[in-house]
């Protein structure tokens, strides 16, 4: 193409330069200015395509950024410093987003300030999903939340989440040193919690790393195995005292000798504060007052460990250790 | 370590982030990424070939046109200035119209072959990459994490897709172009093109420098985009102990930080270019100037045609353009050059369970007897975790491993599923050693289940059948029924065709567990690994489960680890292992008659239990 119209322009220029139209050293600068015209005019083809490329990327950005989040402080939502630890479920209903069927159904709880409250059902009853609704990592479908009579989506998200300390069944560590797990970059926690924190989770184990508190754990440090991972979600959680406790089965990968450390630990720590304790297993059902038993997403009994082993079955059939501790039992089968 | 550095804290060894092979030399981190280069390329020699020829075809027509501009002053111009005939100068116009078809055609042609050839070495590329990720062990990933995985996968590669996807073009027209215009020059003035040439010794110079410069700056926008990635990956995978925790302001601090650092390592990259590119095209205009100047001298005194110095001139503009393409097409090298140096350190990083070369076969029938000689294992060699374990496990023999966090229970499962190859001693699986069976082999006989398995997003069906592809739906529900999964799959909204979710997502941990244990039934191995497979049930489920487990276990070998006693109860030999040694050893019965350790924990579980 440029040189089809160079061609043009030649044959043109010559004629007009030989009628005396214009000066021989006005064509070959006249060529050669048309010479650099060419680049600019065949890039303008790879630059065409390349805005078509950075749109359609554009686009996809634009999904994620123009997804609202779902979960944030509603218009007037309060600070909240300070709470007594009241925590009530008044007809909470869950469903998760994109599915039909309810996980949980008409939920009334009323776990009061110091009590600590199990939740004991089948594998799937929704058990999770129930303890994953008071710090708001999903927000109720049905009914709502108090925390001291206030609606848990009336306060504001940050402080409602430093009032609930959480550990989850499975513990995520980060790659960074044991402090900043522990404290997550809250620059106001002092080593005497951090080791107040270690002492109930008898995590004592992060002192005998290389570098105590400085040594990097996670993806790109030290493995840990499973208990010690455990052991530090669980500091993590009780770290400066919260006043609500959400502990989803922190428990399930400690010894039995750990674990009969760390509850006697928990235990006190417990005293005084709200928990909500998923519990897989009959020994630490004992640190809580009271036990709630799930079933298909609804509250089937609540009462004490001992009332509702006498008077419910299905209670026995979740929980009661004799099944496990007859292995005779298994055998016959 | 800086202090605002100090929330990573400190790793054992600090270039863990790094391959093996990148703590390399530099020169031989060129070397290897040559050499991979050479090796993507050397396939398509032939296409190259003749995508060069196509090329060379453009160009060739393409160069006519200032000769034959040359042609028109020159030999077009006089005979119509001096008797009106116009025949010259419409045959040099037909030749530029010939000119003009040629270069359309070679353009076409070599932009749909170079698309080819560069695709395909980027799909190669791709699949090595991909395919030694794969085959790399645990432990390298362990190191290696998934970030800089992505990272490998996604930026690097697309560094090289810029190289590959107008690199050819660049290099092989403007070289020719510099090249042929160079002779022409020489061809047309001798003198002229001499000094011409006195601008190489400068662009020499500049390139040089370019070279290391950029070598430099780039390596360091690829470490800083893997950090960005890394961090990207790490803090959005556990998103949930984020929100919970309230980090979000402090990951976005430690992101800012780590984004803007691959900024500045842009930045950086784009000044030296900045220098580098303008540089060129100086050169190139002080040697027109010169050019100009001594060739109007010449032409002044007869020595030189007035349309010779025109036509030199244009080719000299000629000459110094593609001088600059040249130039960017080396900035894209480079950075090309930095991403095929990582990836070359990834393909040269050797698995730590190497494949044997000659496999051994594992005898057909064998009934999976294990036999440990002498083993000893640390991953530190101050720290032995087995300082030297001696073990005979029958075939078919159930055995439970016991003892505190630390003990080595953990190391012997894996020794045995061979994520690990033991420092000292063998370990053996009917009689074969463990290295020098072929992985296929030895995945088939040996089977694990952990505390978690990871299960794919998918049906459920899928994620049994995982442990058996091309397994019947049949097959898949028998295997459901016989852990006892099928109460639970069947309640799905789907059965068994239920999407799971990413990460079995949409499952409790539980269920994932009976997922996997279906998948391990299905797996049929000859050896079954449980380590710690049960701690995650409820006690209905691990009641479900021991009741399979029976059926499990049945006429295989099998080394169960569990701090819940009851998943032990079932073995047939209990071994205490207490720091990387057996204390005690015996069926389970025994000892508790016999009131040593296991005795003590067998009793404070019992009292667990309320």
């Amino acid at each position: 193409m440029p040189n089809l119209t160079l061609a043009v322009v030649l044959v043109a220029g010559s004629a007009t330069v030989a009628s005396g139209g214009m000066t021989l050293g006005e064509l070959v600068a006249f060529v050669s200015l048309q010479l650099m015209l060419i680049w600019p005019i065949e890039s303008l083809g790879w630059i065409i395509a390349n805005a078509q490329e950075a749109m359609t990327a554009a686009d996809r950005i634009y999904e994620v950024l123009d997804t609202p989040p779902s979960i944030v402080d509603r218009p007037g939502a309060v600070t909240v410093a300070e709470s007594r630890g009241h925590v009530r479920f008044e007809k909470v209903g869950f469903t998760y987003p994109g599915t039909d069927a309810p996980v949980l159904r008409r939920i009334d709880l009323d776990v009061r300030p110091g009590e600590t409250l199990a939740i004991v059902g089948a594998t799937g009853c929704g058990k999770t999903s129930l303890v994953s609704l008071l710090p708001r990592l999903y927000d109720v479908t049905g009914g709502r939340i108090t925390l001291d009579g206030r609606d848990i989506r009336d306060i504001q998200l940050d402080s409602l989440r430093r009032l609930v300390g959480m550990a989850f069944e499975d513990p995520t560590l980060f790659s960074m040193s044991v402090r900043e797990n522990l404290t997550l970059g809250r620059r106001e926690t002092t080593d005497d919690e951090i080791y107040e924190a270690l002492r109930v989770a008898q995590a004592d184990f992060v002192y005998d790393l290389p570098w105590g508190l400085d040594t990097r754990i996670g993806e790109q440090g030290l493995s840990l195995s499973g208990g010690q991972r455990q052991r530090l979600a669980l500091a993590r959680a009780v770290i400066g005292h919260p006043r609500v406790l959400v502990l989803d089965d922190p428990l399930s990968a400690l010894d039995v000798h750990t674990e009969a450390l760390v509850e006697e630990a928990l235990a006190r720590v417990l005293h005084g504060t709200t928990a909500l304790l998923v519990v897989h297993r009959p020994s630490t059902v004992a640190l809580a007052d009271r036990v709630a038993l799930l079933d298909g997403g609804e509250i089937a009994a609540i009462g004490t460990h001992s009332e509702l082993l006498e008077t419910v079955p299905a209670y026995r059939a979740a929980l009661s250790a004799e099944a496990l501790g007859v292995p005779d039992d298994v055998v016959s089968r | 370590m800086s202090s605002a550095d100090s929330w990573r804290g400190r790793a054992a060894d600090g270039a863990a982030d790094q391959t093996l092979a990148e703590t390399g030399s530099v020169v031989r981190l060129r070397a290897r990424s040559r050499v991979l280069l050479g090796s993507l390329i050397r396939p398509h020699r032939r296409a190259l070939g003749l995508a060069i020829g196509l090329l060379l075809l453009q160009n060739a027509a393409g160069m006519a046109g200032p000769y034959l501009v040359m042609l028109g002053i020159d030999r077009g111009i006089p005979p119509l200035r001096d008797n009106g005939d116009m025949t010259p100068l419409i045959a040099i116009a037909t030749a530029f119209l010939a000119a003009a078809a040629g270069e359309y055609l070679g353009k076409r042609g070599f932009l749909i072959l170079s698309a080819r050839i560069g695709q395909a070495v980027l799909l190669d590329l791709r699949q090595r990459v991909y395919d030694h990720f794969q085959r790399l062990s645990v432990d390298f990933h362990e190191r290696y994490t998934s970030g800089r995985v992505v990272a490998r996968l996604t930026s690097d590669m697309d560094s090289i897709a810029e190289l590959v996807d107008g690199g050819i073009d660049d290099l092989v027209l403007a070289g020719l172009s510099v090249l042929s215009v160079a002779g022409i020059l020489l061809w047309l003035d001798a003198p002229l093109a001499a000094v011409t040439l006195l601008a190489f010794p400068f662009l020499l110079w500049l390139s040089r420098w370019f070279a290391r410069a950029s070598a430099r700056a780039y390596r360091r926008t690829r470490e800083a985009v893997a950090l960005v990635i890394v961090h990207f990956v790490e803090s959005l995978g556990g998103i949930r102990a984020v929100q919970a925790f309230r980090r979000e302001p402090r990951n976005q601090q430690i992101f800012e930080d780590l984004n803007d650092d691959y900024r500045q390592a842009n930045l950086h990259a784009f000044r030296l270019i900045a220098i580098y590119s303008p540089g060129i095209k100086v050169i190139g205009n002080i040697a027109i100037a010169v050019v100009l100047t001594y060739g109007g001298w010449q032409v002044m005194h007869g020595h030189t045609e007035i349309g010779v110095l025109a036509a030199f001139l244009l080719y000299l503009r000629r000459f110094f353009e593609p001088m600059q393409e040249l130039s960017q097409f080396y900035n894209v090298l480079q950075s090309a050059t930095a991403a095929l140096e990582k990836l070359a350190g990834v393909l040269d990083e050797k698995p730590a369970v190497p494949e044997p070369a000659t496999a051994a076969a594992l005898p057909a029938g064998g009934g999976g007897a294990l036999t440990f000689r002498s083993v000893c294992f640390h991953y530190r060699p101050d720290q032995p975790i087995l300082p030297t374990l001696d073990l005979d496990v029958p075939a078919g023999q159930t055995v439970a491993l016991v003892g505190p966090t630390g003990a080595g229970k953990s190391t012997i499962a894996k020794l045995v599923a061979r994520f690990y190859d033991p420092v000292g001693g063998t370990v053996t699986l009917d009689g074969i050693d463990l290295r020098e069976v072929a992985d296929a082999d030895l995945r088939r006989a040996v089977v694990m289940v952990t505390q978690e398995n990871h299960l794919f997003s998918g049906t459920v069906a899928d994620n049994i059948r995982f442990g058996r592809p091309g397994s019947s739906d049949e097959e898949v529900a028998k295997a459901a029924r016989a852990i006892g999964a099928d109460a639970f799959i069947e309640a799905l909204p789907h059965g068994y065709d239920t999407d799971v979710h990413r990460r079995g997502g949409r499952l409790s941990a539980g269920q994932r567990q009976l997922v996997a244990f279906a998948r391990a039934f299905l797996a049929d191995p000859t050896v079954l690994i449980l380590d710690e497979a049960t701690s995650s049930l409820d006690v209905p489920s691990e009641r479900l489960v021991q009741r399979a487990l029976r059926t499990i276990l049945r006429e295989r070998t099998a080394l169960v680890i569990a701090h819940r006693l009851s998943t032990v109860e079932i073995a047939d030999r209990v071994l205490v292992l207490e720091a990387g040694r057996i204390v005690e050893d015996g069926p389970p019965d025994d000892l508790i008659a016999g009131g040593g350790r296991y005795a003590d924990l067998h009793r404070q579980w019992r009292d667990s239990l309320v």
